[in-house]
């Protein structure tokens, strides 16, 4: 009866995993950089979200749609100061700049929310459905339901409009996207624009299940994600689905049989064996070097 | 020649530094419309220098560019796709892991208008558009003997088979002036032989100008109208298929004294 409910909540966990993942793996595909700044982008829509419902007394659905918006604006903010002009630079620096913009959005939410946690209203109440041994929260239904949502969504819009084709162009050979005439910069802002959104849902999904809303709140979740989307093939976006949802499982699985202090450890080490057995993780594909 | 020709292309003094090295200098061409013009010359004279100077690729470092009677010298890489140059690839640049039906729909990106609104509550502009994409792509796609690949990866295509992808690819942008580099490179006489024809072909149907690199003889003097020389980034001669066979400079520089 435990594993069925432990598979669940993992999944649920996972979903959440999945969504922030997607940004890293979409921007690693299109821009070729490691945006370490966008589990911070989490920790934003949090806040976000946290002041519409809490302050400003907004309905749940308004409250996600505005952080939805604001993660959306900041992503593409941040890449147009920060990122843009690292165009032509090494990828270490863009690296290095991408860990400054989250240290900069880390001190900048202490600055002015203050690092003492915030409760986050709860959304969905506490119910739960239960079907005769098994009970699953309402929020891990929801998580699972929007992960999947998203799921068809992106896929949807990256294999059938104009823009996703033009991402998947310019993850291939951004010289020759730019030569039959694809905006490359633009397509850029698109995909740094819908990673950030897909943050902010995220965030809201992760403070329904973790009530607290602090300025280092994106930092664990960010590194877990990127680390879903290292595990599914980064630059896959099945993969960063599948990384998620499993390093998800594999995490409350951990947790549940082996210990929770370990639990961590457990979830890295899985990374370094499939690493170590498939380095382009699990949906990624070889790349070959251009001679 | 007293015909009445649109200038499709009028290059003056084009000339492009790299920090001390200048790779073309004093560089002219015209291309008039529907005109099939070669650009021959030695290895390194600069002929791909030059293709992505037209393509503002490369800023060239001084002369000008006249395109369709407009000075191109503000034009980005992505505007002068707008203007209408479209171009293909030396060694070959696909989208190499999109179906072949997608590389060519990347091509007709410009032409499709729907808001990304319409596209994610799928309005029937987005529906509409995409299906006149499709027709468009299958279309040309089927010139280039390719309508039955339309699903297969660019990358699993037979060679000769992606240079044809790779102009289809071009066509797609609803170029005035083609650029080709080196379409025959690594083809069979068979295959030049074929491809020659298809180059006649897109001439005629699409009504457009193409300019083309290449180092085989027999497609340069078979298919084109006129032929400018690159030697050393400079203009060594420029005339008819004849004129440059006969030219003992042009001999000079392909063969030494």
């Amino acid at each position: 009866m435990g594993f069925l409910s432990y598979l669940i909540n993992g999944l649920g966990l996972g979903s959440v995993y999945a969504i922030i993942a997607l940004g890293y793996t979409m921007v690693y595909g299109i821009a070729k950089m490691l945006n370490f700044a966008h589990g911070d982008v989490i920790m934003v829509g949090a806040y976000v979200a946290f002041f519409a419902l809490n302050t400003y007394k907004l309905p749940t659905v308004p409250a996600v749609l505005l952080a939805v918006l604001v993660c959306t604006v900041l992503g593409v903010v941040v890449e147009k100061l920060a990122y843009k002009p690292l165009r032509q630079a090494t990828s270490l620096a863009v690296l290095i700049t991408a860990i400054g913009v989250s240290y900069f959005l880390q001190n900048g939410a202490q600055l002015l929310w203050s690092s003492s946690p915030k409760v986050f209203p709860a959304l969905v109440g506490n119910g739960s459905l239960t079907l005769g041994s098994l009970s699953v929260s309402y929020v891990t239904l929801i998580t699972i339901a929007t992960c999947i949502l998203v799921m068809i969504g992106l896929t949807l819009f990256v294999n059938r409009t104009k823009t996703g084709r033009a991402m998947r162009a310019c993850s291939e050979d951004k010289g020759a996207a730019t030569l039959m005439g694809i905006n490359v910069n633009q397509i850029i802002s698109v995909t740094f624009a819908i990673g950030s959104g897909l943050a902010a849902i995220a965030a809201v999904l992760l403070c329904a299940s973790y009530p607290q809303v602090f300025p280092t709140l994106g930092s664990m979740p960010g590194i877990k994600a990127f680390t879903a989307a290292v595990f599914g093939g980064i630059g896959s976006i099945p993969g960063a689905f599948l990384g998620g949802l499993l390093l998800g499982v594999i995490e409350i699985f951990a947790k549940a049989y082996i210990s929770t202090q370990l639990s961590d450890a457990i979830v890295f080490a899985v990374l370094i064996v499939v690493l170590l057995i498939k380095p382009t993780g699990l949906l990624g594909r070889k790349l070959s070097e251009k001679v | 020649m007293a015909d009445e020709k649109k200038l499709v292309l009028d290059v003056q003094d084009l000339g492009i530094d790299f920090g001390g090295l200048t790779a073309v200098n004093d560089f002219a061409l015209q291309v008039f419309e529907k005109e099939i013009v070669g650009l021959i010359g030695p290895n390194g004279a600069g002929k791909t220098t030059v293709f992505n100077m037209l393509t503002k690729v490369y800023q060239p470092s001084r002369g000008t560019i006249r395109f369709l009677g407009e000075d191109t010298a503000k034009k980005s890489v992505v505007e002068m796709n707008k203007a209408g140059i479209a171009r293909t690839f030396q060694n070959i640049r696909l989208f190499s892991q999109l179906s072949v039906l997608d590389n060519v729909k990347a091509g007709f990106h410009n032409s499709i208008t729907y808001s990304p609104f319409s596209a994610i509550f799928r309005l029937p502009s987005y529906f509409r558009q995409e299906r006149e994409t499709e027709a468009k792509a299958l279309d040309l796609l089927k010139i280039f003997d390719l309508q039955d690949k339309a699903d297969t990866i660019a990358s699993n295509l037979p060679y000769g088979a992606q240079r044809r992808l790779e102009i289809a690819r071009a066509l797609a942008t609803d170029p005035k002036l083609l650029l080709l580099d080196e379409p025959a490179a690594g083809m069979n006489p068979q295959e030049t032989e074929e491809l020659m024809a298809m180059i006649r072909k897109v001439r005629d149907h699409f009504g457009i100008a193409i300019l083309l690199i290449e180092h085989d003889m027999r497609l340069v003097m078979g298919i084109c109208e006129r032929i400018t020389v690159l030697n050393y980034g400079m203009l060594l001669a420029e005339g008819t298929p004849a004129q440059i066979q006969a030219n003992p400079d042009v001999i000079k520089a392909y063969l030494g004294e």
